[in-house]
């Protein structure tokens, strides 16, 4: 992918942290009671920390869906994010671009901090993030043309000053993103999936943004598209200047198309590093699990693994482990793991790793 | 078996075939296909606006005229004169039931309508706002659930007719039922929203910069019309009944004008020597509610988005 | 040796509002007893249909099926009654699903829901029963079994549950397994605790398995042989070392070269295959590919190819007068 033209950060997170109440849960399909943790404690009552027990009261949990975590995109990059399902990377993703509040922390686009920013400066910030949603059926209006979908952030941003420009625009965005001008009165249904993810990419290109957040562009698209769309997200970095912070959790994908690479493991990034490295070196035992767990489309390669097998489930984030959250499952965690959360090492040229077994 | 050479030469250009030949129907086009499917349904909307057209024009052909009595032939039978009848005070029935399909089919779509302004936006700014304001609204048409429909009408009734002016009856039913209605629909909108809000598409919209109006206006509503105008439909049928019940206890539109409800209570009186009177006016309560009610179901089936592949 | 399963020009078809979906259109293949067959190909070609209609699930209407038949054992399985068909469903074939949560039913208890299978087909007492629930949850590796019997599918996670649907699917020893996505719905470290566990099985147990997947990786760390599918039929058989190293249709090409690995070297780009994926509602006279391939030769456009070879490869350039075309999965 591209390489960085400068390093000035766009985008800086410092020790953002997202906690949801239980209750709030409405759509969401994931209970948090379907990842009972360790599976002898059944069905008893969990008994909470201090900590929690203040800030929630007695009766439930808030799910820490992301635990303080900090990082710095810089301008032009492709910042990935990968883990497990349910470890918080759609909610950085989603808290990044203000569609939720952070609990704590801070955001910071291009020097102003978002949750201080007023009025247009405001408005300007939002504009420049957007978002391409993961699933591909669900992200588009049922009830809206292609041409309306596209057009509706000209609309309300006031991009085209009458109706010709608007059309044109929207003609040249969709051309951008390879789908035919015909196709401006049709509705979503009668698309692909990898169409419609194309349109979904055009939504958030109209509104002419710096930075976008993909969370899982192509998982929800068949194989044989997803090539195409990344393809195409790598040409539309080059021809618009912009910066991705791209979510998956096919670590394959992710180090194919980012330049650096952050791994999640409930709630907390434990490590930061450029995608060359992730491969030939990682450091973190998470990181090398996760490496040994893809599997290969090679079966020479298949046969001579040794794999490193995780034992068991990932912790509830309402309930996380002390320590390092990772030593439940680490092979070699040491005592000290149980009890002291790891500090940052400096691996030089903002690469980090949490461990205290390095 | 030996094949021509040239068919093994590569395509030179091929036009690559990027679309899905899909066939291009929209929301409507799709519900209208699967409605036809449906005969029942299709029966009761062909009958139903037969019974509006005649509820519009059949007065203007008549030759009597609904108030008009004529103390030389009352109580009469089904005739070629008078195809219903007449009635004690020797009015033409047929035109009475036509003026009172005029009169109870007004309540029905007024009523319908003032669901659909009240019990939408009021059902979306709750499943919308969500939170607290989700909870006050709600528990608000939780308290009015739990007071019975028909107390609450006849309240509204008795005091809607001491404020109003006396000619004001179809007035006040219109509010007195518009008031009510509303309740359900409002559930079903707020129902509706809070599992839309939660969608993909909603979350890009905010994140383009939709305003929260725009979003529920542009967005959310107009994903719920399905249910929407099925409740809406059904509220019709439930109108009209309430009228006719109230009318029958006394309390609807006055004399001389005459709904269903009322012709079906006036016959009452002298329902043994005379069933005809009744049967006419019950009859036309009946189909109509029947057609409503089936059209409503066919609706249902054929907007529920469910069955969308 | 005897094919454990034949199946042989089936045609499945749905009807639907917008027209009849040919979804399997004249699929062949055979499984041997104890080898593990992958069906590879993308979303919608088919591979689902194909595996409910050897179970007989196919759910009618909308589903027919339309032609072909499905020998299980030398026995035609389109021929039993419903009721023989209960006789072999979780008893000789045993199934798991992408969702386990579909198939569990949430206000049972596991222990009801895993010894029902073993005592309607093995006859075996409630305490017998117990006692094999006990033994299965041991060997696929779910701890405290005794405790965990007692207990609701909401209070296991996602891969637990789907190691108490492949216990149940081993429960009566079937002959053959067949896996739906069994680890699409997983997380990586989860996915491959269960591969782990399919090979364990596999090795242990000598149960034939059709694996159905989208992924290669798991194509190639589990399966013997391969079965591409593309718009409802088969166009590339062959052992895991072919289809990896000498695929021979377009389609596994550009399937292999669309897709990261995790060792590709810097500046090595993907391929995508160009397109769409075919939709099914429409008739086709052509190869199904034709559309989207690179090597499309005036044949294509007129007939469709007839399974060339031992691999059964359905492509015009396995024709002896074809031009030869070399498969490099390197180039960039
Ligand atoms: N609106 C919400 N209310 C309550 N809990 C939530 C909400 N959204 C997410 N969570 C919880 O927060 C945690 C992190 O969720 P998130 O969606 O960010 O995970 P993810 O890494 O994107 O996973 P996936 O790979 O499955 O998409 C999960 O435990 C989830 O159940
Ligand atoms: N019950 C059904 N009614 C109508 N069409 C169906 C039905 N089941 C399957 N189909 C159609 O049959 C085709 C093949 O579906 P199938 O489920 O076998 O795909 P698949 O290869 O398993 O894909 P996936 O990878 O998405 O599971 C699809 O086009 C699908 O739309
Ligand atoms: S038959 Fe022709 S079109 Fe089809 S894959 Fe082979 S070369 Fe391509
Ligand atoms: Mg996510
Ligand atoms: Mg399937």
């Amino acid at each position: 992918m591209a390489q960085y033209l400068h390093d000035t950060p766009i985008l800086e997170v410092k020790n953002l942290k997202k906690y949801f109440g239980q209750r709030v849960s409405t759509g969401k399909t994931k209970h948090p009671q379907d990842e009972t943790p360790d599976m002898a404690s059944g069905d008893k009552p969990k008994i909470l920390p201090e900590k929690q027990k203040r800030l929630f009261g007695a009766g439930g949990g808030a799910v820490k869906a992301v635990d303080g975590v900090s990082f710095t995109i810089k301008t032009g990059e492709t910042f990935g994010l990968v883990g497990e399902s349910g470890c918080g990377k759609t909610t950085i993703g989603r808290t990044l671009v203000g569609l939720y509040k952070p609990t704590e922390g801070s955001v910071i686009y291009k020097g102003v901090d978002l949750s201080k920013a007023t009025g247009a400066l405001r408005i300007r910030n939002r504009r420049q993030m957007q978002m391409i949603f993961q699933d591909p059926y669900a992200s588009l209006n049922p009830r809206m043309t292609v041409g309306d979908i596209v057009g509706e952030p000209i609309d309300i941003h006031g991009l085209a000053s009458n109706k010709n420009e608007r059309q044109e625009r929207i003609q040249q965005i969709l051309d951008l993103v390879g789908l035919n001008p015909e196709h401006i009165n049709r509705y979503p249904h009668e698309f692909s999936g990898g169409q419609r993810q194309r349109i979904g990419i055009a939504r958030a290109l109209a509104v002419e943004p710096e930075l976008i957040v993909c969370d899982e562009p192509v998982s929800a698209v068949d194989v044989s598209i997803q090539a195409q769309i990344i393809n195409m997200l790598e040409r539309l970095q080059n021809e618009l200047d912009l910066t991705y912070m791209i979510i998956a959790h096919d670590l394959s994908m992710i180090k194919y198309v980012s330049d650096r690479v952050a791994v999640m493991y409930l709630g907390k990034i434990v490590e930061l590093v450029y995608s060359e490295n992730l491969y030939a070196n990682p450091q973190h035992p998470y990181t090398r699990a996760l490496l040994s767990a893809v599997p290969i489309a090679d079966p020479e390669v298949e046969r001579k693994r040794q794999r490193i097998i995780l034992e068991g489930d990932v912790p509830s984030p309402i309930n996380p482990p002390s320590g390092c959250y990772f030593h439940t499952r680490c092979s070699s965690a040491l005592p000290i793991c149980r009890e002291i959360e790891p500090e940052k090492t400096d691996l030089g040229d903002g690469q980090w790793v949490t461990c205290h077994n390095l | 078996m030996k094949l021509s050479k040239e068919l093994f030469s590569f395509l030179q250009s091929k036009e690559i075939q990027v679309d899905i030949v899909r066939p291009s129907t929209t929301y409507w086009q799709d519900a209208w296909r699967r409605l036809k499917q449906n005969p029942v349904a299709i029966a009761s909307l062909i009958l139903i606006v037969l019974i509006i057209l005649v509820a519009i024009v059949g007065p203007l052909f008549s030759p009597y005229s609904y108030s008009a009595q004529n103390f030389d032939s009352t109580n009469q039978g089904p005739s070629a004169e008078h195809w219903f009848g007449t009635d004690g005070l020797g009015r033409d029935l047929f035109t009475r039931v036509l003026h009172g399909a005029r009169i109870s089919l007004s309540i029905g779509f007024v009523a319908s309508l003032l669901t659909l302004g009240v019990g939408v936006l009021y059902g979306g700014i709750a499943g919308f706002a969500g939170g607290r304001v989700d909870n006050i609204m709600m528990r608000f048409v939780d308290i009015m659930y739990s007071i019975p429909f028909l107390l609450w009408v006849i309240m509204m009734m008795v005091y809607l007719k001491e404020i109003l002016p006396e000619n004001a009856g179809l007035i006040s039913i219109y509010i007195a039922l518009g008031l009510v209605f509303w309740l359900p629909m409002a559930r079903i909108v707020r129902g509706q929203i809070l599992s839309l809000k939660e969608q993909e598409f909603i979350l890009a919209a905010h994140t383009i910069g939709a305003s929260r109006w725009r979003i529920l206006i542009r967005h959310l509503i107009p994903n719920c019309v399905g249910p929407i105008i099925v409740t809406a439909t059904l509220a019709i049928p439930e109108a009209i009944f309430t009228e006719a019940f109230l009318s029958f206890i006394g309390l609807g539109v006055s004399a001389p004008k005459a709904s269903w409800g009322m012709l079906a209570s006036d016959a009452l009186t002298s329902l043994k020597s005379y069933p005809h009177l009744l049967f006419f006016p019950a009859g036309a309560i009946c189909i109509t509610l029947l057609a409503f009610n089936f059209l409503g179901d066919g609706l249902r089936d054929s907007l529920d988005p469910k069955m969308r592949k | 040796m005897e094919p454990l399963l034949q199946v042989s020009e089936l045609e499945v078809q749905f009807g639907t509002y917008a027209g009849i979906v040919k979804a399997v259109r004249g699929v062949d293949f055979k499984i041997f007893p104890g080898e593990v067959v992958a069906i590879v190909g993308e979303s919608g070609c088919g591979k689902s249909v194909t595996a409910q209609t050897i179970m007989r699930l196919i759910p009618s209407p909308p589903g027919k099926i339309t032609g072909g038949s499905v020998q299980f054992n030398g026995e035609e399985i389109f021929k039993k009654s419903e009721r023989q068909m209960r006789k072999i469903r979780g008893n000789t074939i045993g199934m798991i699903f992408q969702d386990p949560m579909t198939f569990l039913n949430p206000v049972l208890n596991i222990s009801t829901q895993v010894t029902e299978n073993l005592r309607v087909h093995k006859g075996m007492s409630i305490h017998q029963a117990r006692d094999r629930a006990v033994e299965l949850f041991n060997l696929v590796g779910i701890p405290e079994p005794k405790l965990r019997l007692k207990q609701y599918p909401h209070q296991f996670s996602g891969g637990m549950r789907q190691r108490v649907m492949i216990a149940m699917a081993i429960g009566c020893d079937p002959k053959l397994l067949i896996a739906d996505e069994p680890t699409t719905a997983l997380d990586v470290t989860i996915q491959a605790q269960i591969l782990e566990l399919l090979k364990e099985i596999k090795e242990r147990l000598d149960t034939a398995i059709i694996l159905i997947t989208h992924d290669l990786g798991v194509v190639a760390g589990l399966a013997e042989r391969v079965l591409v599918m593309y718009a409802g039929q088969i166009i590339e058989t062959g052992t895991i070392d072919e289809i990896f190293s000498t695929p021979a249709h377009p389609y596994t090409w550009g399937l292999l070269k669309s897709i990261p690995r995790l060792n590709m070297k810097k500046g090595q780009k993907l391929t995508p295959i160009w397109g769409q994926p075919p939709d099914l509602l429409s008739q086709l006279a052509t190869c199904p590919f034709l559309p989207r391939c690179d090597y499309a030769m005036e044949i294509c456009t007129r007939e469709m190819p007839e399974p060339f070879g031992r691999n059964l490869v359905k492509c015009w350039l396995k024709h002896p007068q074809a031009p030869h075309v070399q498969y490099n999965r390197e180039v960039s």
